[in-house]
């Protein structure tokens, strides 16, 4: 009984981990952009659900194989991010905080939109590289893609760790977030390192999207409940620090599947799939009403 | 000496503000100039048309070329400028601060440098690791300087220096500044609210009233003149 | 202009607007009436929405929560017995559910005001949106208050003002009639004089509690929270304030809604509404009637629009097809939006204010 049950919970461990992997990238993606240009990116869900539908037609339509059409999604993403930035957020970035929540409101909008006519809303399928076998570990059963899910997940993340701490941009890209101000004084063309985290962050949504879709189904719809679960993740976790982001986005992943599998004794029954949403909802409200910093966040110094 | 930085009936403004009408000064190579005047009179505001950091007109010459567009391109030009307040970046290592300081240079000699750096403030190698936030406000403006100095910049502006801080800190800093600038010829354009610690530590003396130059001489005039010190110096 | 001939020409454009509201229905066919009805539906809602973003500057994404509180509220009290069992027997007219709509809608804002004041700008905004987007499945989940997935039906229920006349109106041809206080409306022009009327009376309103200590307290609020707290005003007080009465507005327009929509269920008040609202007063423009008017019409009209209707004949052909393709419409309202905000940042009502709406941007603009 016990053992049935540690095999049980391991699987929701792992698969809480793989899907906490995904929210950790696209919450990842809302800190990089929030902690350069002070905007939470209401439209980075279906920036990334434009990027899957483009490695999608690339492999169904122009058969390309999977990683080179996974690479290639990357580097469109990543001067998609640019470009939406330059164009449309820099105009706007130093006006009132609710200008630019429009705006990217107007992007959800649009390239919602964009999504369904070019690509109609059907469902579609995007294979998954890791294929769908299933490995017997001690008991526990572990599927191949929740593997691979975590391998990616943590590949991108450290890769974009070690850029941000051994390299000149990525030193740059720090010194913008501190104080963009004195960065100009020593150099940096701050526009463009903003213009850069953008990209970066369209490619992690580009990845987070790309995991997601085997699972759940390509739909123009795909990223909304992942969208708002990075945000959980993101207000959990802090939503200036990138550690914060994936700590965060692991937590709720496996918090989710935790009660998920506690749904099953009496006292948790009255957790049901439905409520996973909600669930991370409440995780917002409540973090930012007891500690709006998030846990490894500083408080907001109110400036008299 | 040669003309190194030149401003001619320079103005510059804030949105609607005028807060320079008609600067004009000269900084020869290898001096250090000082740039005095009471609140409000345009003494930042001179060190930021320098540095592009404010819109501006008028005709601003840095080694013959004229130096236009923003602080990217002034620091690409060499011009490095240390702003009131420090500036420095508190979430990052010490380290990391003096390695923006040289963030325009493309050459291998960073890492040289830093220890050339280390030779007039010690310290930084061995906390190299520690935010800056966490230093005290003398550290800090140490940190600033340092890592002006690490853009190997031909000229350098200071914006007072000595704000907030106490007075053997701002002498040392002052006695660094010397140093720099007798060993290695750098040239210094500094603004200061206190203008008898500017005076000695400077051979020349703009002071600014209301935007304009209101009283040009060498330090040792403006100093033993008693009546300029009661009325523009304020001691 | 001295400030009391300024004062004069406002009302007198004031005067001149409701008299065009009041004509109005006589020159436009009955459906588009029922259109118009909705643009006064969501002045009222903007009306608040404005006092609290305008004028407090707290930002919510989650007023169609408070727009769905006043719809159920209006919803359940309509429904009586036969439906799922409400509270009121025979249930309420709908008429008067409106006021218990917006006192209990406004209650709900003024309990979410006070934790809110922990939160500000960007996280406000947030935690408002987590409530909008929550609101559906959790109202789903209180099947024995709100009907559940099902929701309430209210078409043809007595309570209803006119819903006899739909019942007797077999002929579509001919729009339903029925008669109160001796005058003949249809169905549609019933629901556009309602809810204007309701939204001039609570614009009077507004007017009335900004003018006054009031709106000067929200006004600091919003400039300086330092300033204000050390002119002795209690940020506290105000800020929950304004989240009361702001939702108060939403609850009446939300009961509105329902009465327009005849039913309630959890999709009626999307997280999409909670967007549009905000989008109606910044597209408007903070802080001026016309201006939220403006914004009205934008949220009402900008969707049809976005699919060729109505403007479809200025354009060519070839760019309706491609815009009436699904997903069209929402390119080009997306696209619209992001416009508007680099062009007129403002909003519509910085434009008047610019151009020459001294005359009504002295009643309702941040004194100088």
């Amino acid at each position: 009984m016990v053992a049935a049950a540690f095999t049980d919970f391991m699987q929701q461990v792992v698969s809480g981990l793989a899907s906490g992997g995904i929210y950790a990238l696209l919450a990842l993606a809302l800190v990089i952009i929030h902690r350069s240009t002070g905007v939470i990116n209401f439209a980075q869900g279906e920036m990334a659900t434009l990027s899957t539908y483009i490695a999608w037609a690339l492999i169904a339509h122009h058969a390309w194989s999977y990683w080179p059409a996974f690479a290639a999604t990357l580097v469109l993403s990543f001067i998609g991010g640019v470009g939406i930035h330059r164009v449309v957020i820099r105009p706007v970035e130093r006006g009132s905080v609710l200008r630019i929540v429009i705006v990217t409101i107007g992007l959800l909008v649009a390239i919602n939109g964009f999504v369904v006519w070019q690509w109609s809303g059907e469902p579609q399928q995007l294979q998954s590289p890791f294929g769908t076998n299933v490995y017997d570990i001690g008991g526990v059963i572990v599927a191949a893609q929740d593997i691979g899910t975590i391998a990616v997940a943590l590949g991108i993340v450290l890769l974009l760790w070690g850029l941000f701490q051994f390299t000149k941009v990525g030193l740059a890209l720090r010194a913008v977030a501190v104080n963009p101000e004195e960065a100009r004084l020593v150099g940096v063309r701050v526009s463009w390192m903003l213009a850069l985290g953008w990209g970066l962050a369209a490619l992690l949504g580009a990845v987070a999207g790309m995991l997601t879709a085997p699972t759940v189904g390509l739909d123009s719809n795909m990223m909304a409940a992942v969208l708002i679960y990075a945000f959980a993740s993101a207000v959990l976790g802090g939503i200036d620090s990138p550690i914060g982001a994936v700590v965060g986005g692991l937590a709720i992943g496996v918090l989710l599947n935790m009660l998920s599998f506690l749904s099953q004794y009496s006292a948790f029954d009255w957790f049901t799939e439905e409520l996973r949403l909600p669930m991370a909802l409440l995780i917002i409200l409540v973090v930012l009403l007891v500690r709006p910093q998030g846990i490894f966040g500083r408080p907001e110094v109110k400036r008299v | 000496m040669r003309t190194l930085l030149e401003l001619d009936a320079v103005a510059a403004r804030y949105g609607p503000v005028q807060a320079l009408h008609d600067v004009s000064l000269v900084v020869r190579e290898g001096e250090v100039v000082a740039v005095l005047g009471a609140n409000g009179a345009g003494k930042t505001t001179t060190l930021r048309a320098i540095s592009g950091t404010v819109s501006r007109s008028g005709a601003i010459e840095l080694d013959g070329k004229q130096l236009k567009g923003g602080p990217e391109a002034a620091a690409k030009a060499g011009v490095a400028h240390v702003p009131e307040g420090r500036g420095t970046f508190v979430d990052l290592t010490v380290t990391e601060n003096l390695k923006l300081g040289a963030y325009t240079r493309r050459d291998r000699g960073v890492k040289a440098d830093i220890q050339r750096v280390a030779e007039y403030f010690p310290w930084m190698l061995e906390r190299g690791s520690q935010r800056a936030g966490t230093l005290s406000g003398g550290e800090q403006q140490m940190l600033a300087l340092g890592r002006a100095l690490m853009s190997r910049p031909r000229l350098l502006l200071l914006d007072e220096p000595s704000l907030g801080l106490a007075p053997m800190i701002i002498r040392e800093f002052f006695r660094i500044v010397r140093r720099l600038n007798e060993d290695e010829g750098l040239t210094v354009l500094v603004v200061e609210q206190d203008a008898r610690i500017a005076l000695n530590a400077s051979s020349r003396a703009y002071v600014l009233e209301v935007g304009r130059v209101a009283l040009a001489g060498t330090s040792d005039e403006l100093r033993d003149d008693e009546n300029v010190r009661r009325s523009y110096l304020g001691y | 202009m001295t400030p009391r001939t300024q004062r004069l020409a406002g009302f007198v454009a004031f005067a001149a607007f409701v008299a065009f509201v009041l004509v109005l229905p006589q020159f436009i066919s009955d459906f588009k009436a029922r259109e118009y009805a909705y643009v006064g539906i969501y002045l009222i809602a903007l009306l608040g929405l404005n006092i609290l973003t305008g004028y407090t500057g707290q930002i919510s994404l989650g007023h169609g929560a408070f727009m769905a509180i006043g719809g159920y509220t209006t919803a359940i009290l309509m429904a009586g017995n036969e439906q799922f069992g409400g509270p009121v027997a025979g249930g309420l007219q709908d008429v008067w559910t409106l006021p218990i709509a917006g006192l209990v809608a406004g209650l709900s804002g003024l309990a979410f005001g006070l934790p809110a004041l922990r939160l500000a700008g960007l996280y406000l905004a947030l935690a408002t949106f987590a409530i909008a987007v929550a609101l559906p499945s959790t109202v789903k989940r209180f099947e024995e208050f709100s009907g559940g997935g099902q929701g309430i039906q209210l078409f043809g229920l007595p309570t209803l003002t006119g819903s006899n006349a739909a019942a007797t109106g077999d002929d579509f041809s001919a729009p339903a009639t029925f008669d109160l206080l001796g005058i003949t409306f249809t169905q549609n022009d019933w629901m556009y004089y309602l809810t204007w009327s309701i939204a001039l009376v609570m614009f009077a309103g507004a007017w009335l509690i900004l003018r006054g200590r009031t709106g000067r307290a929200f006004r600091a609020v919003r400039d300086s929270e330092t300033a204000a707290v050390s002119s002795g005003v209690s940020l506290a007080r105000y800020k929950t304030l304004a989240f009361g009465i702001s939702a108060a507005y939403a609850g009446v327009a939300g009961g509105l809604f329902a009465i327009a929509s005849a039913f309630v269920n959890p999709d009626t008040f999307p997280i999409a509404l909670s967007i549009f609202l905000l989008v109606g007063i910044v597209v408007g423009g903070l802080g001026l009637l016309a201006g939220l008017v403006f914004g009205a019409i934008f949220i009402a009209f900008l969707p049809l629009w976005a699919q060729g209707q109505d403007l479809g004949s200025l354009l060519p052909d070839r760019i309706i097809e491609e815009t009436q393709k699904p997903g069209g419409p929402a390119i080009v309202y997306g696209v619209v939006l992001i416009l508007l905000m680099f062009v007129l940042p403002s909003g519509v009502g910085g434009l008047f204010r610019r151009v020459g709406g001294r005359i009504t941007s002295r009643r309702y603009s941040r004194s100088k």
